[in-house]
């Protein structure tokens, strides 16, 4: 098991930066996810920790050794990818026993069978070991390149969106799995992927990633309550947190577009935001309620029944709120409703940089 | 709901049978041509109109293998009687197998030149599949300065006729010592054939994904280990299908072994024809010495036909 990390990485492909000034750590047994969109440079980081791909600037190191010039055998790392996982050709168990059988590993023809059987058996694909790959449904092929890579026992997890070319059924069914997995095995796990579910169910920590900038490090608790910036807000959550642009006058959040306001108690984090001020305030949608006699009258735009819970969108002029309320509520579209916000929760932001007033100080 | 045809279907697909016939007709008819001439007695070879029902006979290929004379006179029956099945058969058309003074048998050219044209056609399809599976490979997966230009100047070597060239490269080879000699031609077959093998064998590589060797280079294995144990059982069909034009190339190739080779390393191509000039000629010994050269190619062929057939479907796939 291992401790990453990578100091002030840039990587460049030709004219087009991947990467900038990327300052990343992982803590030993971590199960750290990457999360960011495509070509936000999760594969690259990933790329470049394994040794696939070499940084044009910057240091990695694991175990607080640089392994820069070391190549992708030396450095014992394990990489699961979304495709392409399997050796075709191959059985299952001749997969399985792929990366035991390299030469820098010397290992016994008994002490393969034992790992072999052994993690067959942790991945329930015993059954599996005699068939070729090309037999496999898709949850049974990243099944065995999950255990392809547990075999060798390496001192971390890359893993590249390994559950995205999955049904949803199964993807969640392996997201258990891998979290129960990881925990059991005390691993330190490197998790890309472009989904915040799987970011928010599995993470220990999160990096958000945005054109290659690491935007925000933290708990998924602190992503999603105390977001850096507008990006990060939109980032994670689902449905994402609401945005609205105002003014904070007197105890009041004055939403200069439509005119509206609502009350703000919440500490701002600086005695900058009052006045005029440019603001953008951000509110998840569970701490929107609707109440008889609130501030703020909004029409039903949409209604998404979830079963324990109904996502509404309200349309206060054209502005669109998302809405978490309890299943019961009892509303149809084009309704007038009034609601509120939690004003302990709301967040406010920077109109011109986005950046929240709580991170800005 | 496919097994209901319309009639205009039916028509349709009739008419594709027939036609694909009469195409394998027009391919198979030189090759049915050369087999019956190569078993036909020598007075029949060349009737007006062509003889269809014979009785087969060997003796073209006992003349093709032998040297031989002709007979000043009939051999006395002594002789007749103590001559071995295959020496009758000469006798009977006329001529008489060459024997040194020890009393061995002489052969002809042809198993010589025969075995020149397998050492030199092998050796350089090997070569060229070889050079040409790194050539590709490397090209493949690494940024390669100048790629493009360089691939376009690998394949500007086949932009000119090859026989353009031959009166320079006749000098160079003359000036080198290479003339008739075995290395000359597949040195010679080698370049010519590579390449066509760097870009087809490009092709093919081109189309294996990357992420299995990463996953090799992760696992723990070096890239040259990889290369042997990942990639090339996948490109194994391209090389197959590589290899086959290659032979096919070097096996034909005449003008070159013509102008090169006269004796040690001559090839079976200018070979052959070269004996309708001696003597008259015998067209039965002829057809023999083609039917023969055509075989290598059909096993060859042959052996291969499953991954030639089998095109690119990769095992584990999915897209």
């Amino acid at each position: 098991m291992a401790h990453i990390q990578l100091k002030n990485i840039t990587k460049k492909f030709g004219a087009h930066t991947a990467l900038k000034g990327l300052d990343l750590e992982i803590q030993d047994g971590e199960f750290f996810v990457l999360l960011g969109q495509t070509g936000a440079g999760k594969t690259t980081t990933l790329r470049l920790i394994s040794g696939l791909e070499t940084p044009t600037e910057g240091d990695i190191l694991i175990d607080g050794v640089d392994v820069g010039p070391w190549g992708a055998a030396e450095r014992d790392v394990a990489l699961v990818l979304q495709q392409y996982s399997l050796y075709p050709r191959y059985t299952v168990r001749e997969n399985l026993e792929f990366p035991l059988k390299a030469k820098i590993r010397r290992l016994e023809r008994a002490e393969i069978d034992e790992r072999v059987n052994r993690v067959a058996k942790t991945l329930r694909i015993e059954h599996l070991l005699d068939r070729k790959t090309d037999r496999l449904s898709g949850g049974e092929m990243q099944r065995v390149s999950i255990g392809r890579a547990i075999v060798r026992k390496p001192r971390v997890f890359l893993m590249d969106e390994p559950l995205s070319a999955l049904d949803a059924k199964l993807r969640e069914a392996l997201r258990t799995e891998l979290k129960n997995l990881q925990v059991n095995l005390g691993a330190t796990f490197l998790f890309v992927t472009h989904d915040q579910i799987e970011a928010m169910s599995m993470g220990d920590k999160i990096g958000v990633l945005n054109e290659g900038h690491l935007v925000q490090v933290g708990t998924p608790n602190e992503i999603y309550n105390n977001p850096l910036n507008t990006f990060v807000a939109r980032s994670v959550g689902s449905p994402p947190m609401n945005l609205i642009e105002g003014e904070l006058r007197s105890g009041k959040a004055v939403m200069t577009q439509k005119n509206f306001e609502l009350p703000f108690t919440g500490a701002t984090g600086t005695s900058a935001a009052e006045g005029d001020r440019p603001l953008v305030f951000g509110i998840r949608p569970e701490d929107l309620h609707l109440e008889a006699g609130a501030p703020v009258e909004a029409k039903v735009h949409d209604v998404e029944n979830h079963g324990v819970e109904k996502i509404l969108t309200l349309r206060v002029g054209d502005i669109m709120l998302r809405a978490t309320v309890p299943a019961r509520t009892d509303v149809a579209l084009e309704d007038a409703v009034r609601f509120a916000w939690n004003p302990n929760k709301v967040v406010l932001f920077d109109r011109a940089s986005g950046v929240s007033l709580r991170h800005a100080g | 709901m496919a097994a209901v045809r319309t009639g205009s279907e039916i028509a349709l697909n009739r008419f594709a049978v027939v036609i694909v016939l009469i195409v394998t007709l027009i391919f198979l008819a030189p090759i049915y041509w050369i087999t019956s001439t190569a078993f036909k007695p020598r007075n029949l070879a060349t009737t007006i109109p062509p003889t269809v029902v014979f009785e087969p006979e060997i003796s073209p290929f006992v003349k093709l293998f032998t040297k031989r004379a002709q007979l000043r006179s009939a051999p006395t029956p002594e002789e007749y009687a103590a001559a071995p099945w295959w020496e009758r058969l000469v006798f009977d058309g006329g001529e008489k197998v060459v024997r040194s003074g020890k009393g061995e048998v002489q052969l002809s050219g042809y198993p010589s030149r025969f075995m020149n044209s397998l050492i030199v056609a092998i050796t350089s399809t090997v070569l060229a599949v070889g050079m040409g599976t790194f050539t590709a490979y490397g090209f493949s997966r690494f940024k390669v300065k100048g790629e493009q230009d360089l691939l376009f100047f690998i394949l500007s070597t086949r932009m000119l006729p090859p026989v353009v060239v031959a009166i320079p490269m006749f000098l160079m080879y003359r000036a080198v010592g290479l003339n008739d000699t075995h290395w000359g031609l597949i040195i010679l077959y080698t370049a010519f054939n590579l390449s066509f093998s760097v870009w087809l064998m490009k092709g093919f590589i081109d189309e294996i994904p990357k992420e299995y060797e990463e996953a090799a280079l992760v696992d723990g294995y070096t890239r040259m280990e990889a290369f042997f144990k990942i990639v090339l059982p996948e490109a194994a069909t391209g090389i197959a299908a590589t290899a086959v034009f290659c032979f096919i190339t070097a096996w034909n190739e005449y003008a070159f072994a013509l102008i090169m080779t006269n004796r040690r390393a001559q090839t079976a191509p200018p070979f052959i024809p070269s004996q309708v000039g001696s003597g008259l000629p015998d067209w039965t010994v002829i057809a023999a010495g083609t039917f023969l050269f055509l075989l290598p190619v059909a096993i060859f062929t042959f052996l291969l036909r499953n991954h030639l057939l089998r095109g690119m479907s990769f095992g584990a796939i999915r897209k």
